[in-house]
């Protein structure tokens, strides 16, 4: 290279170089961003339509109710009859489909109850709370059943 | 929340208070940062504002803030896992996102200014070393000259005006990376801990003095490994401005008490007891007395005292190692204990530091340790040292420019 740029050539290569990182970044930035990212906002849509297609954990409700009719009778007028069935016994789509494949968590009969009812000032005063002395390291089940906690324990 | 954080609370917290969720690796965070703009920044004394007696810490001074700045993102990516997925910030800006942006900013002075800096300072080096060594060395130094292995005095004096203009777009840069830190911190305006528009500022003057403190004990630590005797007018002059920016910061830092003092907003009850009771250790003791009032001592001291070369390298060494405990107490102040209060302004929790622990003790010695390993392979790979040569380094060398 002649004229005034010819002791600038590594100057022009290190330009060069900077530039074609970026020409990569912009391959890589096309290549790797979904195609519909940003049509609505700062969120890929189809997002919502792939969720669609992973399979279910959850059975829901009405599932459980099915074959535990007896359970949904039992929590009747009681403050946990409407705590969802999965909230404490986990997860159960496989469980509804066939009632072998898959069991029922079992909570802690104290330390489960404790993650709700422990007290703390931050709850409001209404919600029941239980100190460390209150069962004298019984388990909560043996005065509350736990899908009635109000009418004693579980028959 | 985890019923065994019970204990540590007193009064009333909301529910998410309880348990911070910034640990110990957020506060390595902008200490890190804070290191490489004050590294950077005393760098600059030398190029650009002529101070010749820095010269011989100026290749020490922008590899050190490299390292430093190398491992700066570590800590976020381990608090926030996933580290495969940080590229993606830059594929998908988020641009009303503060700390997405700083992301850019990181680049920006890591590609832009640092690199770029320490290439054209070395270049002549990285030339002489690709036709002196042998092997895959000389591989490596092929690779970093590009291809040209021009350096004739027309193409040194290029670099060294290029270098020069980097430098000057450098400093603002550095300004923005520390000051952006403290921006994040300080935007933060349901905090009332963090959200003042000093922050950027504190933060700033806090990074110079860290810097320059890091780099100076590195120099004195670099020097005794190697055998060789300490420049002592460059000693000297490092500890000048350690104080000067030492005294700009308590200033800066004196000014946001003051504000905050008379100002007294409805947190300022509840931030004072914090100060005086869990706070008292780390932020009166070490932080203000021993990180900030015994340094400056020290410092003052060497000025109005007429003291031996030893006795001055004995303070100035327990001066920035002080200051740097001192600067990382304020780091820890600031995200910790912006933590410990509760919104109600009613109530208290306390940070449990964990030992072994994805977020723990552990973890931020490693990450603290890693800038020192790599400074040594960078030291390595490219000596900084005054008697390399002379006339390689055309700031060193104290040419005109």
């Amino acid at each position: 290279m002649n004229g005034p740029l010819r002791h600038a050539r590594h100057l022009i290569r290190v330009a060069a170089l900077f530039v074609g990182l970026f020409v990569v970044f912009l391959f890589a930035k096309a290549a790797l961003v979904p195609k519909d990212f940003g049509l609505y906002g700062h969120y890929r849509p189809s997002a919502l339509a792939a969720n669609t297609t992973r399979e279910l954990s959850y059975a829901g409700r009405a599932a459980c109710v099915d074959c535990h009719s007896d359970v949904e009778e039992s929590r009747k007028g009681s403050k946990h009859a409407r705590i969802g069935c999965e909230a404490c016994h986990g997860p159960l789509a496989r469980h509804a489909a066939d009632p072998g494949a898959q069991a029922p968590v079992k909570p802690d009969p104290r330390a489960f109850c404790l993650g709700c009812h422990a007290q703390n000032v931050a709850r409001p005063a209404t919600f029941k709370q239980v100190d460390a002395e209150h069962a004298q390291g019984e388990p909560c089940s043996t005065c509350h059943g736990p899908h009635a906690p109000e009418k004693g324990p579980k028959p | 929340m985890d019923p065994a954080a019970l204990p540590v609370v007193q009064g009333f917290l909301y529910p998410n208070e309880a348990e911070l969720q910034w640990s110990i690796l957020i506060v390595l965070y902008p200490f890190l940062t804070g290191l490489v703009a004050g590294a950077f920044i005393l760098a600059s004394l030398a190029r650009v504002f002529n101070v010749h007696e820095v010269r011989p810490t100026y290749r020490l001074a922008l590899l050190s803030a490299l390292a430093f700045l190398i491992v700066a993102p570590l800590p976020l990516q381990l608090h926030l896992g996933h580290p495969e997925r940080a590229f993606e910030m830059y594929l998908t800006p988020h641009t009303t996102s503060a700390m997405a942006m700083f992301g850019f900013v990181y680049l920006w002075y890591l590609l832009a200014v640092l690199l770029l800096e320490i290439w054209l300072d070395y270049r002549k080096s990285i030339v002489l070393w690709a036709r002196e060594k042998t092997g895959l060395t000389r591989r490596f130094y092929k690779l970093l000259t590009l291809g040209v292995d021009d350096i004739g005095p027309e193409a040194l004096d290029l670099d060294d005006r290029a270098g020069r203009f980097i430098t000057i777009v450098g400093i603002p840069s550095a300004f923005l990376l520390h000051g952006y830190v403290g921006f994040i911190f300080g935007s933060i305006k349901a905090n009332p801990w963090w959200s003042t528009p000093l922050m950027p500022v504190v933060f700033l003057f806090s990074a110079i003095v860290s810097g320059i403190a890091l780099v100076l004990l590195v120099y004195m630590a670099t020097s005794a490994l190697r055998g060789k005797a300490v420049d002592m007018a460059c000693l000297d002059t490092i500890g000048r401005y350690l104080l000067y920016a030492f005294l700009v910061d308590f200033a800066v830092e004196t000014l946001d008490l003051a504000h905050r003092m008379y100002e007294a907003d409805e947190s300022f009850k509840s931030l004072d007891f914090m100060v005086r009771t869990k706070l008292y250790f780390s932020h009166i003791v070490v932080q203000i007395v021993l990180g900030m009032f015994v340094p400056i001592a020290i410092l003052g001291l060497v000025q109005l005292v007429k003291l031996s070369e030893r006795a001055r390298r004995g303070l100035y060494a327990v001066a920035a190692a002080l200051t740097l405990i001192g600067i990382f107490a304020m780091r820890w102040n600031v995200v910790i204990g912006g933590q410990l209060f509760s919104k109600s302004f009613l109530g208290y929790t306390t940070y449990k530091l964990e030992l072994a622990h994805r977020e723990g003790l552990g973890p931020a010695i490693l990450l603290m340790l890693l800038p020192f390993l790599i400074l040594w392979v960078l030291v390595k790979l490219f000596p900084p040292w005054e008697e390399e040569d002379e006339a390689i380094s055309p700031v060193r060398a104290g040419r005109p420019s």
